[in-house]
């Protein structure tokens, strides 16, 4: 019985035939399997691995690098707050303080009802609108802690639901097209590279 | 103050409400570079760029020619579009991408085509949402258009193009780091040599990788003529360029000048960009080119936006970012920021970056706090002398790739420029700006 979702496991082989080696597709798959479960099962990861043909420590480890990846469940909103360089100028760092005290949780943690995580941001790319706020990765422009307030009871409220998707849903405009260019070069890149590595092993033995 | 009148080369349509859509594309010469490109030779294109002087706009500012010049030849050849956009403060990608979608879709398929890939990847940083949206609709619509695909416009060339996300990781930016990503790794930097992907990159064939700012300028410079791209700007740096605005100024925002003949004074007081520091203060100092550069201050705001000009000043412009600090600012507490953003971020393959930046960042923070000493001071300096060699700029390396040694440019700045202020943290035993 497969964990994945049939719609969510064709949208995975779709986009494992975009790559020239299946394992390139780890990091999108990873997303899709949040976008059904908001965070990353275990179920998920041995799928994902049987999939690409690795381990499911393999796509655990690679996983755990990201911070995108969660591998312990997240709030129905990741609400990130960005303390870097611009929106520490920006007053960042005291939103952040706000933010854990309206909320009544700590950076990482999560309300008891299940729908706020708070997170601590690295530059978010938006710096000139300090600070940065995105909830579920979607910019929701510069707050004050007043506006903060009313972000929360919004989200709360389920009242920017069109505009942010629950936590895990990134890309929601799906590839219209698989690899157009002619098959047979498809084949061809991979014989090609398979023959080239092949070389490089040899030449490298040689040397050694 | 100067503002010059050089044409908008990668913003001319993000003022459109619908920039993003393929009709206000096409109803503004969209493909018109495509097309003519198609209509020469790739070699001829390649001129071009070569001619244009383009220098990567993803930091490290090396001509695009160039570096296009050194793809080794086989039968299976990538390109790689670097859209991480992670160096704190730099936020001009963002604009292209979320703004101009089509615009990096054509460029890309340009630089397919004069570097005859066997397929594109389009990297961009996860946290791109919106930006991922934009760019694979734009794709999808640039399909349909017979833009990209087999057969591009009935000329024969035939090219795919992948979106790919990131999973948030700024060590990813570094291109060899991108590419370990790309084929679904860590995020860890490649020991060099080989130092350019050029000769072994994706999947150990030969890559190219170029920023989204690098390849959004590939049609204009087709359309127009490397020549005409040449005439704007001086010296190396040549055409215009996007720089993310940021900090204590009035319209923080992303603009796009001439370099050379535009001055760091004119983009922070001009008022179509900065409009000056706010609230009528000073500029204490600012930062010319992401948190990895050495500081500037104000006695260094007439010098022009020129790569080499900045860089013989003993900074770079880097990733595009400036970031100005006014007379209120606490450069203890900024220059721990930077830190504790490395310390965060670094990968962990090499000792120097992986304990110094922590050790760097726990003294910091014991500055800020109250709890630091004066030993303290010669203490940083010597942690980052082992991070990079002698403390000079450009910096030694030690370390796979330059994220260590970019680490002790904010302390090493602030200590030079500031180092009473550290001794009034020890002395009051505590953030005199608190
Ligand atoms: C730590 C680190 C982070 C980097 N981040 C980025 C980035 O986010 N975007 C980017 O284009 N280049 C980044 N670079 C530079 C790339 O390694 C590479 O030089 C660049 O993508 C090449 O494109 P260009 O020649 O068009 O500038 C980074 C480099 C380092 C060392
Ligand atoms: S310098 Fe730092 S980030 Fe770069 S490879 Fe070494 S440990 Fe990783
Ligand atoms: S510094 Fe906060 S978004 Fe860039």
């Amino acid at each position: 019985m497969s964990h994945l979702r049939p719609d969510i496991l064709e949208r995975a082989r779709e986009l494992i035939a975009l790559y020239p080696r299946p394992r390139s597709a780890l990091i999108p798959l990873c997303h899709l399997a949040q976008e059904q479960d908001g965070w990353l099962r275990p179920e998920a990861m041995e799928e994902i691995a049987a999939l690409l043909g690795i381990t499911p420590a393999e796509v655990r480890g690679t996983a755990s690098f990201y911070d995108m990846l969660h591998t312990e469940p997240v709030g129905t909103y990741l609400v990130s707050i960005c303390t870097n360089i611009a929106c520490l100028l920006g007053g960042g760092a005291e939103l952040l303080e706000h933010a854990e005290a309206h909320l009544g949780i700590r950076v990482g943690g999560t309300t008891a009802d299940g729908m706020i995580t708070l997170e601590e941001a690295e530059c978010l790319a938006d710096c000139d609108r300090a600070p940065c706020v995105t909830v579920n990765h979607r910019y929701v422009g510069a707050q004050t802690p007043g506006s903060f307030d009313g972000l929360v009871a919004d989200l709360r409220a389920g009242r920017r639901g069109d505009e942010i998707p629950p936590h895990g849903t990134l890309v929601r405009v799906r590839r219209s097209t698989g690899l157009q260019a002619d098959p047979a070069s498809v084949a061809d890149e991979r014989a090609a590279m398979a023959e080239a590595q092949a070389a490089r092993a040899a030449a490298k033995e040689e040397g050694s | 103050m100067t503002v010059t009148e050089a044409p908008r080369i990668v913003t001319s349509r993000v003022g459109y409400e619908d920039s993003y859509t393929i009709d206000r594309y096409l109803a503004t010469g969209g493909y018109e570079g495509l097309r003519k490109a198609l209509s020469m030779t790739p070699e001829a294109v390649a001129a071009e760029v070569d001619a244009a002087s383009l220098l990567g706009r993803g930091g490290a500012g090396f001509p695009a020619g160039r570096k296009w010049s050194m793809l080794r030849k086989d039968p299976v050849t990538y390109l790689v579009v670097n859209g991480d956009e992670s160096e704190p403060a730099t936020f001009k990608d963002h604009l292209l991408v979320e703004r101009d979608p089509h615009q990096l879709v054509e460029g890309v398929v340009i630089a397919a085509y004069a570097l005859q890939v066997t397929r594109a990847f389009v990297f961009l940083r996860g946290e791109f949402a919106l930006g991922l949206e934009r760019v694979q609709r734009a794709l999808n619509e640039a399909y349909a258009h017979g833009a990209v695909g087999a057969d591009i416009f009935g000329s024969g060339f035939s090219v795919d193009l992948v979106v790919h996300p990131g999973a948030g990781a700024y060590i990813c930016g570094e291109e060899t780091a991108l590419l370990e990503s790309l084929e679904g790794k860590r995020g860890f930097p490649r020991i060099k040599p080989p130092y350019f992907p050029a000769a072994i990159g994706l999947y150990g064939q030969p890559t190219v990788v170029n920023n989204v700012e690098t390849m959004s300028n590939l049609p204009w410079i087709v359309v127009n003529g490397g020549a005409a791209f040449a005439a704007l700007g001086a010296g190396r740096s040549a055409g215009t360029r996007l720089f993310a605005l940021s900090g204590h100024v009035n319209r923080p925002g992303t603009y796009e000048v001439e370099m050379v003949k535009t001055t760091f004074r004119d983009l922070v007081m001009a008022p179509v960009y900065g409009a000056g520091v706010r609230d009528g203060r000073e500029v204490k100092a600012f930062i010319p080119g992401g948190v990895s550069a050495p500081w500037f201050g104000p006695d260094q705001l007439d010098l022009p936006l020129g790569q080499d000009e900045v860089g013989q000043a003993g900074s770079m412009l880097g990733s595009g970012a400036i970031t100005v600090m006014d007379s209120s600012t606490c450069m203890v507490r900024a220059a721990w920021r930077i830190t504790r953003f490395f310390a965060r971020e670094s990968c962990g393959q090499c000792t120097p970056c992986r304990e110094g930046s922590g050790w760097l960042e726990r003294v910091m923070r014991r500055i800020e706090h109250g709890q630091g000493r004066e030993e303290d001071l010669d203490l940083l300096l010597d942690v980052s002398d082992n991070i990079t060699p002698g403390l000079q700029w450009p910096p030694q390396q030690t370390t796979i790739c330059v994220l260590g040694p970019s680490i002790p440019s904010s302390i090493h700045s602030a200590i030079e420029m500031f180092r009473d202020e550290f001794l009034l943290h020890v002395k009051e035993g505590g953030c005199p700006h608190a």
